[in-house]
């Protein structure tokens, strides 16, 4: 039988980039069909069961504030919820939660049968339907149906090419219990795309049953629990505590011995693992000083006993996971549910992508760990992207573009674009230069607005976020009309110097010791305002003075924006530059010096060479003219 | 790049050698045309023949690209130095299709193939223009790179204080030393110290670089215009018997034991109703003020003038051609100018001792710029816990301002300074 269905957009894979995919594309008014090797998998966390952190944290209220669904299903799975560094400036404080696997599958998966205009189809792709000049018009299941759409967003994950490695065994799979997509991987290799290959770990997981919890520390939830999403108050599940245990001597010794057995040291495996998210391996080899290493004890939810052991990930043999895990206090008697596993997969240099994250085939949008990210919220943030610029493309509307001084989404795309990927990339705060404007905070008055103008933004939210910014426009103005002076701020018992200076109560809130009960006093109409918008004032101004400090930056910026880099310009034949460096460039083509300056491994003389370059090739022209 | 350039390498008119110099992709090729290419970096004598005529006989130097000045395919050709042999083998260079050399253009390619840093560049202009010997060793300093490895590292200070910072804020949940504050501080306590340090050098070097103004100060008719015209050899300033023959500031510029010295005569200093002189005493108070060293020429030793001399400064008697047996000089008959030469020349020496290896204005403000920073970010250190955020914009702007002295920090740098120093990971 060979059927024939059409839509706007369709999305390849139920991850968190296709799950994101869809239901942004469906917001903006494309008609979207979402394809998943199971229905029932979509929405799986396949690694740590937490969504959100530092950085991360940032990029799921980014795509919160545009409506998007991450959010929502990690508040509703959410069983402990952290603001990690809850006493540090709230320009780096990154909300976080334990997620529960079920309950996190469950709502990603309601919350898509709730999309009106969503079409899921269970089947797997097996080939790119090509349209007119190269480009992609739709997919190709293995069960013969044809599934025509405008744009085609693909989301694969790690399933490209994967190779699962568990000490000298290997075989072929995505995510553990999952098959590869050979045919598709094919398929695409054909396509004259750029590929490098990535690996990552996981360890094993244990049954919590087996656990001596007794003598472990515990990292307990918040007291004050700060959710994901804008829409949401409080937890919607019971919150659990972690347990905290630590490597030992022996644990190392053990794992010394057997260096030769793992898949990574004993040569199996090729792709680049996360320098952040070492193995137990790497830890013991690279950091042989240490005598233990932390590990959280992470419940994978509340009616299921698996544990998942934070910060082993190993591509040791089983039998020797047995024996280092069981070395560890708390564990001695542990029963391990399914052993860790490294897995190698397939990526495609995200330098060739556009800022729509389409690829150099038109009509065909990379999202998730197939552009060489890792991490659910980095996947969910691009998958939104692509959605979303899939649907406009199909719709014929805008682009919806990002900026690095506007989110980090926008970071995270320019970072891909102009810098590439040497491993598996995952968000940083100190990724952000402006990161005392990029807050968690206020993704929403740096996003929402933006969504609106776009038409990712529902209803619903909509009036959510203008209340909210009417209520924070509000109390800046009471805050800001009237001025004071330095005797009547300390009457009120604000440490003011006396230099004369009169002060804003705007001003005098980003003092360290300012109380509200201060500014209460001197200002009887803040009593009006509620705790949440009086909270948001508060940080909006504890970094107004710094912001022009970050202002010099973003101009510098727009500077090395505006200095274009002559298509003409070849990089290989400008003598001075490394042959690294030259080859980097020529493959990158940076359209300015901002994006040649970001490329990785670039040096100041070596951006002084191409800023000379450009001047005299523009020079070259403005005369030739 | 593209087109290959010629110019005379060493100074015009008539000389014993005249150096030209190619540089450009078709330097060996134009070679080719006037004789047999020797090997690279072999001194060859060679004839240069061009349309049948001998041009000149000349020792012919070859530079292959990448190992040359400017990065370029080079050729040197050591010529006879006269004016008719230049320019014949100038037009001769000029018909093949060479083009004649802008001011500065073998520099700039140089700085362009990344053979010289925007620092190694000044210091080659300098080491150009030195006639001292302080300015020569001092220009030498900056043409091989001591900005650039003074910045760089500075910059290893600031990037390894920076991923300390970084780490408790972006790994604040893992295994991440409890406590940075001690190292943080301690890298920006020495980098102020290497900084503050520099920053009073690069005064010093910037006169080493300028010349030294020393002051000669005195009532009117002391003798300063004869001290000058004696120090300077030749008749620079008026003398005359009438008092306030000097109206004007005077400079002799002067090799003063290898420093470039600025020598100024002034108007004699003396309350006056005469307009023009109350001028010339108003400027000779205002640049003796700013003057590196003044010397003070009095008629006698208990004489006090409109400004006191600071420490540091010389005072000697003057016409001691009109008082024998004093210890005193003369700018008449030279006596005690020798040692009047010695004294100033060891207080500038003194100071000349303590210059840095920044020795422009351009690189002063660097450094205050990254001084500031970093004074604010020890101020927020103190309470890192609130404010890791901001000392971390304070270092990254300290780090900016310093890679201005050889052209710009990437948060890459940092991350990479992390993974290298510490077990991320959980």
């Amino acid at each position: 039988m060979f059927h024939v269905k059409h839509f706007d957009v369709v999305v390849i894979g139920g991850g968190h980039a296709g799950a994101e995919a869809a239901a942004a594309a469906v917001r903006m008014g494309a008609r979207t069909a979402l394809i998943s090797m199971r229905k029932d998998r979509i929405g799986v966390m396949s690694c740590n069961p937490a969504i959100g952190g530092l950085g991360k944290g940032h990029l799921v209220r980014e795509v919160d504030a545009l409506d998007g669904i991450m959010g929502l299903a990690a508040d509703a799975a959410g069983i402990q919820f952290r603001l990690l560094n809850r006493r540090k400036g709230p320009a780096v404080q990154g909300p976080r939660t334990q997620a529960d696997r079920k309950l996190y599958r469950q709502a990603i998966q309601v919350l898509l049968a709730r999309t009106a205009g969503l079409e899921i189809i269970e089947g797997e792709v097996v080939d790119l339907i090509d349209g007119p000049n190269g480009s992609v018009s739709g997919v190709a299941l293995l069960d013969g149906t044809q599934v025509t759409a405008a744009a085609v967003v693909l989301t694969a994950g790690t399933f490209l090419n994967g190779i699962i490695h568990v000490g000298d065994q290997h075989r072929s799979g995505g995510r553990e219990g999952d098959v590869a997509s050979e045919r598709l991987a094919h398929k695409l290799a054909g396509l004259g795309l750029k590929r490098g290959r990535l690996k990552t770990g996981t360890p094993p997981r244990l049954d919590g049953k087996t656990i001596v919890w007794e003598g472990l520390d515990v990292q307990p939830a918040d007291d004050e629990p700060v959710m994901l999403s804008f829409l949401n108050k409080a937890p919607q599940v019971r919150q659990v505590s972690c347990g905290i245990t630590h490597t030992n001597e022996r644990t190392h010794d053990i794992v010394r011995a057997n260096l030769g057995r793992s898949a990574m040291y004993g040569g199996h495996i090729e792709g680049v693992g996360p320098r952040y998210c070492p193995s137990i391996e790497d830890k013991v080899v690279r950091f042989a000083d240490k005598t233990g290493h932390q590990i959280f004890l992470e419940p994978e939810g509340l009616d299921d006993d698996t544990v998942y052991p934070n910060g082993i990930s190993t591509s040791l043999p089983a039998d020797v996971q047995y024996e280092y895990v069981r070395s560890i206090k708390g564990l001695e008697n542990v029963t391990i549910l399914q052993p860790g596993y490294a897995i190698e997969y397939d990526f495609f240099d995200p330098s060739a992508l556009r800022p729509t994250l389409e690829s150099t085939l038109t009509g065909l949008y990379f999202a998730g760990q197939i552009n060489g990210t890792t991490g659910y919220e980095e996947a969910a943030a691009q998958g939104l992207v692509a959605g979303a610029n899939a649907a406009a493309a199909a719709l014929g509307l805008a682009p919806v573009l990002f900026s690095r001084t506007d989110s980090y989404i926008g970071v995270m795309l320019d970072d891909l674009i102009s810098r590439g990927v040497t491993e598996p990339y995952r968000m940083f705060t100190s990724r952000a230069e402006y990161r005392l404007h990029l807050r968690a905070d206020n993704a929403d008055q740096r996003m929402t607005g933006l969504g609106l103008a776009a038409g990712l933004v529902g209803e619903a939210r909509a009036k959510i976020y203008t209340d909210k910014m009417a209520k924070i426009g509000a109390a800046n103005a009471v805050l800001s009309t009237q001025t004071y002076s330095p005797q009547e701020l300390q009457a009120a018992g604000i440490g003011v110097s006396r230099d004369g200076a009169a002060r804003s109560l705007l001003q005098v809130l980003a003092f360290a010791d300012t109380h509200w009960s201060q500014i209460d006093q001197l200002e009887p109409q803040m009593l009006g305002f509620d705790t949440d918008t009086k909270a948001q004032v508060w940080r909006d101004a504890l970094y107004a003075q710094y912001l022009h400090r970050e202002k010099a930056d973003a101009d510098t910026l727009r500077r090395n924006e505006m200095m274009r880099i002559p298509v003409e310009l070849d990089f290989a034949n400008l003598p001075g530059l490394s042959n690294e460096l030259a080859a980097k460039l020529q493959r990158r083509r940076p359209s300015n010096l901002s994006e040649a300056e970001r490329i990785e491994g670039m040096t100041p003389a070596a951006l002084l060479l191409v800023l000379a370059h450009c001047r005299k090739a523009n020079l070259a022209r403005a005369v030739g003219q | 790049m593209g087109d290959t350039i010629f110019a005379l390498a060493s100074a015009r008119g008539k000389a014993g050698v005249a150096v030209m110099r190619l540089s450009g992709p078709q330097a060996h090729w134009a070679l080719a045309h006037f004789c047999a290419a020797p090997t690279a970096r072999q001194a060859s004598l060679r004839r240069l023949v061009w349309q049948g005529h001998v041009l000149d006989e000349a020792l012919v130097l070859v530079f292959d690209a990448g190992a040359s000045f400017t990065g370029e395919a080079c050729v040197e050709l050591h010529l006879h130095g006269s004016l008719g042999v230049i320019k014949a083998v100038a037009q001769a260079l000029a018909e093949m299709g060479l083009r004649p050399a802008e001011a500065g253009e073998f520099t700039r390619r140089a700085l362009e193939n990344g053979r010289l840093d925007l620092a190694q560049v000044e210091g080659l202009a300098d080491l150009i223009d030195a006639e001292t010997e302080a300015q020569r060793r001092q220009a030498l300093r900056v043409l091989s790179g001591a900005v650039g490895k003074r910045a760089e590292f500075w910059r290893k200070d600031l990037i390894r204080a920076g991923a300390l910072v970084e780490a408790t804020i972006d790994f604040a949940d893992e295994d991440v030393p409890v406590d940075v504050t001690p190292e943080v501080l301690g890298l920006i306590d020495g980098l102020l110290v290497d900084l503050r340090r520099e920053i009073a050098g690069a005064g010093v070097a910037e006169r080493v670089r300028e010349g030294f103004e020393v002051a000669i100060l005195g009532a009117p008719n002391s003798g300063k215009s004869t001290l000058l015209n004696a120090l300077a050899g030749r008749e620079a300033a008026i003398t005359s018997e009438i008092a306030g023959t000097t109206r004007d500031v005077i400079e002799v510029r002067m090799d003063l034991g290898g420093l470039a010295v600025t020598l100024l005569d002034t108007a004699g200093l003396r309350e006056t109703a005469d307009p023009v002189e109350q001028i010339g005493v108003a400027r000779a108070v205002s640049r003796a003020r700013t003057a590196d060293l003044r010397v003070f020429l009095l008629d006698h030793s208990d004489e006090a003038l409109l400004i006191a001399p600071e420490v540091g400064d010389i005072v000697v008697l003057g016409k001691a051609d009109l008082r024998p047996g004093a210890d005193a000089i003369s700018g008449q008959t030279g006596q005690g100018l020798d040692k009047l030469v010695a004294g100033i020349t060891a207080v500038l020496a003194g100071k000349a001792a303590s210059a840095g290896v920044m020795t422009r204005e351009r690189h002063r403000i660097a450094m205050v710029r990254a001084v500031e920073a970093m004074e604010s970010a020890r101020y927020q250190v103190k309470g890192i816990g609130g404010a890791a955020e901001l000392v971390a914009l304070d270092l990254r702007r300290a780090a900016r301002a310093l890679d201005m002295l050889v052209g710009r920090v990437d948060t890459e740098d940092l991350l990479d300074e992390i993974f290298a120093s510490f077990c991320i990971g959980k």
